[in-house]
């Protein structure tokens, strides 16, 4: 249930574009037809179900305040969480080079279709985003981690795939020249953004409700007495995140 | 300018307007967006991305000759997350609320591609002082954008401007609001930032013909 709540939180709420812009960059540069879509798309939700839970592993015991307790009573004391973005980082390119070599051999087909994604990726921000929202979001459990991962791939999946057709479609329209290009592709990526926060009413105040376990008929009773203030739940969520 | 070549003058003023880091070549949207709800968040983000791309760009292109290129992006990276970590602890030392709001964003700088894109573009291929011009050019190019966008999120979503109720107070009724104004909530969602920015690329590119895309 928990794994259940987070996977949907993570891919229509807090999703990685619509509700924390990250991976705008490869998001507007490389949307521009579908098949080239989905390849990014998939390698982003592969790289991020890989390194969410490294990440994740690396900040429980290495870099938390007291983590590195397990090597002895004397390092308790030690805080390395300043050197998280650089570890975090790290991690992640050298597991994009690393998958990028696994890949290759066992699996040429898709090292073809991937294969040129994956470098463009360890500077996407989509991947450390989720790997620092994984650590100030505090995420429990190593299994959680992996499902924040995968949900927030798939988020960035589904957005980057609808931008895309979206835009094959829109070269048929006249839009004004101004707007054409980049100027529309913003504006289009905004209202899908207001589309996507109806979502936010789907699971309000998460975290609070989580401990109280209600279920879920009364929780579909809650979100309609809640819709007319959706709009500050989701101010409210974005805050917090 | 007897400081600046005429050239050099090129580099400071080009990504100004016509050579923009957000609006032209789409570099640095990511960590860019979502702090512009305030105005006072978006001043410090520009100033910490004008930190680090100013500074890493002369240690990118100091290093240029002796970085092997296969190994370039990682270097890069390393020196962009020290300048990072850096700016982070000045702000968790001096301005703790801030670094608050900015959360995670200020670690996004690491990816930001505005930084990697010009050490790529220009640092690895350019002495120090040309490079330390760019890269003060292009974050000041993407700070303008950045500073505007939260100067009308902020006066338009809650009226104020650096937290000074510019329009008058919105429960005393004071000043426009005795006019019947009311905030837009809006505008300090997320979605609003992506349609504010379209706006201004809409209106750079009206104004700047030779700009405008090919669908």
């Amino acid at each position: 249930m928990e794994h259940l709540e987070l996977f949907f939180k993570s891919i229509f709420i807090d999703n990685m574009v619509f509700a924390t812009f990250l991976g705008m960059c490869s998001y507007l540069a490389v949307s521009k037809k579908v098949a080239t879509a989905v390849g990014l798309g998939a390698a982003v939700i592969f790289v991020l179900a890989v390194t969410v839970p490294l990440n994740w592993l690396l900040d429980q015991y290495i870099l938390q305040d007291g983590a590195l307790a397990w090597l002895g009573e004397e390092y308790a004391q030690y805080d390395l969480s300043f050197l998280s973005f650089i570890m975090f980082i790290a991690t992640i390119a050298t597991m994009v080079q690393l998958v990028e070599i696994i890949v290759e051999k066992f699996s040429p087909s898709l090292y073809n279709s991937l294969g040129i994604f994956l470098p463009l990726i360890a500077v996407n921000c989509a991947i450390l985003g989720g790997s620092l929202f994984m650590q100030s979001r505090e995420i429990p459990t190593l299994g959680l981690s992996l499902t924040y991962g995968v949900g927030s791939g798939i988020g960035w999946f589904l957005a980057i795939l609808a931008i895309a057709a979206i835009r094959e479609k829109i070269r048929y329209s006249s839009v004004p020249p101004a707007l054409r290009g980049l100027g529309i592709t913003f504006i289009i990526t905004g209202l899908m953004a207001i589309g996507f926060m109806s979502f936010g009413g789907m699971l309000t105040g998460g975290d609070e409700e989580k401990k109280e376990e209600k279920p879920v008929t009364e929780v579909a009773i809650k979100k309609k007495t809640e819709k007319t203030s959706a709009k500050e739940m989701v101010a409210e969520n974005t805050n917090i995140n | 300018m007897g400081l600046l070549s005429k050239k050099d003058a090129v580099l400071l003023s080009d990504p100004l307007a016509d050579n923009n880091p957000i609006t032209i070549q789409v570099l640095g949207i990511c960590s860019a967006l979502a702090i512009t709800a305030e105005l006072k968040a978006s001043i410090v983000m520009a100033v910490s991305v004008l930190f680090v791309l100013g500074l890493g760009n002369v240690v990118i292109s100091l290093m240029r000759n002796i970085i092997p290129s296969k190994i370039r992006i990682i270097v890069q990276l390393i020196v962009v997350a020290t300048l990072v970590i850096i700016v982070d602890l000045v702000l968790k030392a001096f301005a703790y609320e801030l670094s608050k709001t900015l959360s995670v964003f200020v670690g996004l700088i690491i990816t930001n591609c505005i930084i990697m894109g010009r050490f790529e573009a220009f640092a690895l291929g350019n002495g120090p002082w040309r490079s330390f011009l760019d890269g003060i050019g292009n974050a000041v190019g993407y700070g303008v954008i950045l500073i505007a966008v939260g100067f009308f999120r902020e006066l338009l979503g809650s009226g104020t401007l650096l937290g000074f109720k510019v329009l008058g107070d919105s429960i005393e009724k004071t000043g426009l609001y005795a006019l019947g104004y009311e905030n837009n909530g809006f505008m300090l969602l997320s979605p609003m930032a992506l349609i504010v920015v379209g706006i201004i690329i809409w209106i750079q590119r009206s104004r700047n013909t030779s700009l405008i895309e090919e669908n």
